[in-house]
């Protein structure tokens, strides 16, 4: 069947729309079916929101439904004190609405997290260069340790005493607060 | 830059250079999601605080320059039009959400258009730098000495715990998403591809369509990305995305060979006919459009086309969307409108190849 507006390209959409008790059968191709606005781009967009928060609904504690009164009005009470983003409102949206949510519901996002980043609950990535720079240096200077120690257990000495001494320097850039490398 | 040049130019200037493997890897994009501390994000963030934003994007980066990205262009998307939106998208440049939003947003571009920072669209900031081919790692490098540039004059949300804070919980952590597009019409017609789709979802790594809706991908161009932004570093998440591109290419190359040794003259066969479509029709639909082009790219690839530009798959594939087509024509047309344009642009594009 030949879509009814365009009428080259074959119809994929078929309905009936009701107005006023009259009913209209109307079989359309995919693209004049948006142009004519019978559905929208951003139903695809709705429909990841429903499994995301659909995700961020399933709280283990939710089961033991003698919990359950009390659990929702603690969640619903959770409250983010800068941009007034409740946990409810959270779960239901599926995205945050400031940086300091992050903190205000941390006790509920590690489980959220683990089903979203395959288990995974801390970064483990870039840090940002100016406001970070100490974070980075102290990050470094762990990553180096361990360098050191895998260094000295394969006794690869000329190598860690490199490493040694790099991080004899880092450990003055942190006292004089100085700038690591990315 | 103006935006008239942004608009004008179907390719972006960078798509014009060779990157490695080009002949199945069209692009690489790296995109840093990142917000402001202590602003409500754009999501539930008032007027004011947006407007701000805004501004002070505009007053900070407008004209800038950081390395070999010049002369970023600020540009409003509430002083577009919807056409001149509907290009930005198609040429990658803005995503869907941003040109939804008409009211306190907008993009900064860089001249050679490889640059792109989106100001209020679900983060107060995203960063997107694309190079050409396949060059995930030197477009991680260059995305990062930008987001340092960047980050010298603003306070970005950043928690040592969880990372850089986004909006959707989606993007916590690195708020990378790594992405390369890919052509890869011989694993598509040999049905290879869907094979292997779920091992490369197991990796969090998730493979799309990106022309067309749904599953189907239309032009046999995929996009490859990231999925996980948290507990993994932004390296690993690049080289794991790059081991798998480099398998794809692989067998895509294989399966290229394999079709040419056991099916040649079938496959002569299409690529000419998709040629001629291209070079004769006079209503072509933007499927049929894409399909015959990721032919003609393939039969350019395998060496049965040889005076026709590589680039022409990249090109006329954002030149013949409905956006382009209708700032081309200077108004707005219909769907049988559009084929006709559609026609006539692909065979004068064909025509100046000869």
């Amino acid at each position: 069947m030949d879509c009814q507006e365009c009428k080259e390209r074959s119809a994929t959409l078929h309905f009936t729309k009701v107005v006023n008790g009259a009913k209209t059968e109307i079989h359309v191709c995919e693209q004049c079916a948006k142009e004519k606005g019978y559905v929208s781009d951003e139903e695809e967009a709705y429909s990841l929101h429903d499994l995301l928060s659909g995700l961020f609904n399933f709280e283990p504690s939710s089961i033991h439904t003698g919990q359950q009164a009390n659990q929702v009005s603690t969640e619903q009470v959770l409250k983010c004190p800068n941009c007034g983003m409740t946990y409810h409102d959270f779960t239901r949206v599926g995205k945050f609405g400031c940086a300091e949510c992050y903190h205000a519901f941390e006790a509920h996002l590690n489980p959220i997290f683990r089903r979203v980043h395959s288990g995974n609950t801390t970064h483990d990535g870039k840090i940002p260069k100016r406001i970070g720079s100490t974070i980075q240096q102290r990050k470094k200077l762990d990553q180096y340790r361990k360098q050191l120690q895998q260094l000295i257990e394969n006794e690869e000495f000329e190598q860690a005493a490199k490493v040694r001494d790099q991080i004899k320097s880092l450990k003055k850039d942190l006292n004089h607060g100085g700038e690591g490398e990315a | 830059m103006s935006l008239q040049q942004f608009m004008n130019e179907a390719i972006s200037p960078w798509m014009k250079e060779d990157g490695p493997d080009s002949d199945i890897v069209m692009s690489s994009r790296i995109r840093l999601a990142r917000n402001l501390d202590k602003v409500p994000f754009p999501l539930i963030a008032n007027d004011q605080d947006l407007e701000k934003i805004l501004t002070f994007m505009k007053q900070t980066y407008h004209h800038q320059s950081f390395k070999n990205y010049h002369d970023l262009e600020f540009v409003g998307i509430n002083e577009l039009t919807p056409v001149e939106k509907q290009v930005l998208v198609e040429k990658h440049l803005i995503s869907p959400h941003l040109a939804d939003k008409s009211t306190h947003s907008g993009v900064l571009i860089s001249e050679s258009e490889q640059v792109s920072v989106m100001v209020n669209e679900e983060d107060h900031i995203r960063i997107q730098l694309y190079f050409p081919g396949f060059q995930l790692q030197r477009a991680l490098d260059e995305a990062f000495e930008f987001d340092d540039w960047l980050e010298e004059n603003v306070n970005y949300a950043f928690d040592e715990d969880r990372g850089y804070l986004t909006s959707c919980p989606t993007n916590v952590g690195t708020g990378l998403r790594a992405s390369v597009m890919m052509h890869l019409p011989a694993l598509a017609l040999t049905q290879k591809l869907n094979r292997m789709i779920p091992a490369i979802s197991q990796l969090g790594l998730v493979v799309r369509g990106i022309y067309g809706e749904g599953s189907e991908a239309v032009g046999n161009i995929f996009q490859i990305s990231n999925q996980i932004t948290l507990g993994r570093s932004e390296e690993d998440i690049v080289v794991d995305l790059q081991s798998v591109v480099q398998k794809l290419i692989e067998q895509e190359r294989k399966a290229r060979r394999l079709l040419m040794d056991q099916s040649g003259l079938r496959l002569e066969d299409r690529i000419f006919r998709s040629y001629g479509i291209l070079e004769r029709s006079r209503i072509i639909e933007s499927k049929e459009a894409a399909t015959c082009l990721s032919d003609l790219r393939l039969g350019i690839d395998i060496g049965y086309i040889d005076h026709i530009s590589k680039t022409i798959l990249n090109e006329l594939m954002v030149l013949t969307q409905p956006g382009f087509l209708q700032h081309y024509a200077k108004e707005a047309l219909s769907p049988q409108r559009r084929d006709i344009l559609r026609a006539s642009l692909i065979r004068e594009r064909l025509y100046l190849e000869k």
